[in-house]
C-alpha cells in the first residue's frame, strides 16, 4: 500500500518553492458543468482531460474548475472559457479529445475552436 | 449513469453544496452477504422531513431554474435494480446520510467504475471541504483522509501538480491492492 510518507517528501521538496500564484484578475477560467446532466453525459473524463493537459503542458494563468447545471442540459458536457476582457466562449457536447484540441488551439494558441462552440451547433 | 462512481460523484456534490465541512464516503463489498454498500455522510445543512420524503421523487427539486432533480433518484434506481436497497436520513443543521446497497453479483448492477478518478476529482476540486474515503472488500482496504494530508502539506494546495499526481496514484494503487485482482 502506498503511504503518506511520500507526501511528506513532496512537502519537504516544495518547502519555500510554493508555486507563484498569479492574481485572479488576469486568469482564464475554464469551467466544466458537473451537475447530474453533465456527469451523466460524460463530464468527468472531460474535466480530467482538461486539468491533466493544463498541468502537463504547464499552461500559465489557467484555472480549471467545476460548476453546477449551466441550464443547457441537452448540450452537455459543456465547457465555458472565461478570458479576462473577452466574451465568454461556450463549448458544447465535449469529449476528452475535443477538450485537448481546445487546450492546444484556444488556451495555448489563442484561437477559439469555432466548430465546437454552441454557435456552430445552433446553425 | 453507466458507473456507480458517477452516482457517487453526483451525490457528493450535493453534500458540498449543503455546506458540509466533512464528508465521509465509503465503498464496501461484502462477499459473504453478496452486497456492495455505498455510504455518503455529510455534516452539511441537512433537510427537513418533508424534503427527505420527496428527494427521491424525480419531479422534486429545490431549484427554481428547472422542474426536475435526478441525482438522488438515479442513485436509488441503480441500487434497486440490482436487488438492493436505498436509504436517506437527514436532520436540519446536522447533516445527511445516504446509503445505497447493491447486489454485488447481480447482473443488473452497474460496475463501480473509476473510483480513483472520481475521488481525486472530488478532493482536488473542493479544497474547502474535507473528505474521508474508505474502500474495502471484506477486511481488505484502506482509507484516505484529507485532513491528514492537509496537515502534512501545510498550506500547499492539492492542485499543485506533484501533490495532485500523488493523490491520484495513492488512490489508484491502494484501490487496486484492496481489490486484490477482482474488479468491483
Amino acid at each position: 500500500m502506498k503511504s503518506l510518507e511520500e507526501l511528506k517528501a513532496i512537502r519537504e521538496k516544495m518547502q519555500g518553492s510554493v508555486a507563484f500564484r498569479s492574481d485572479d484578475s488576469n486568469q482564464t477560467r475554464v469551467v466544466v458543468g458537473m451537475a447530474t446532466c453533465g456527469i451523466a453525459s460524460g463530464a468527468r473524463p472531460v474535466l480530467t482531460a482538461l486539468s491533466d493537459a493544463v498541468q502537463n503542458k504547464a499552461v500559465k494563468n489557467v484555472a480549471v474548475t467545476q460548476t453546477g447545471c449551466i441550464g443547457l442540459c441537452q448540450y452537455e458536457p459543456i465547457v465555458e472559457v472565461y478570458e479576462p476582457g473577452k466574451e465568454k466562449v461556450t463549448y458544447v457536447k465535449m469529449t476528452p479529445e475535443k477538450a485537448l484540441e481546445v487546450v492546444d488551439r484556444h488556451l495555448i494558441g489563442g484561437n477559439v475552436v469555432t466548430e465546437y462552440t454552441i454557435g456552430a451547433l445552433a446553425k | 449513469m453507466p458507473e456507480i462512481s458517477l452516482n457517487i460523484l453526483d451525490v457528493t456534490m450535493n453534500s458540498v453544496k449543503a455546506g458540509a465541512s466533512l464528508v465521509h464516503i465509503s465503498v464496501k463489498a461484502d462477499t459473504s452477504a453478496d452486497t456492495l454498500t455505498v455510504c455518503i455522510e455529510d455534516n452539511g445543512c441537512g433537510m427537513t422531513e418533508e424534503q427527505v420524503a420527496r428527494v427521491t421523487d424525480p419531479f422534486y427539486t429545490t431549484r427554481t431554474t428547472r422542474k426536475v432533480g435526478l441525482g438522488v433518484p438515479f442513485f436509488k434506481m441503480a441500487a434497486l435494480q440490482s436487488g438492493g436497497s436505498f436509504d436517506i436520513r437527514s436532520e436540519p443543521g446536522k447533516g445527511t446520510v445516504v446509503t445505497a446497497v447493491f447486489g454485488l453479483s447481480n447482473i443488473d448492477r452497474m460496475p463501480l467504475g473509476d473510483m480513483a478518478g472520481t475521488i481525486h476529482m472530488i478532493v482536488t476540486q473542493n479544497e474547502e471541504t474535507d473528505f474521508v474515503y474508505s474502500h474495502h472488500i471484506d477486511d481488505r482496504g484502506f482509507e484516505l483522509d484529507t485532513r491528514e494530508m492537509r496537515e502534512i502539506l501545510g498550506g500547499v494546495s492539492f492542485k499543485e501538480p506533484e501533490v495532485s499526481e500523488y493523490i491520484k496514484e495513492y488512490l489508484r494503487e491502494n484501490i487496486k491492492e484492496s481489490e486484490n485482482g477482482t474488479v468491483l
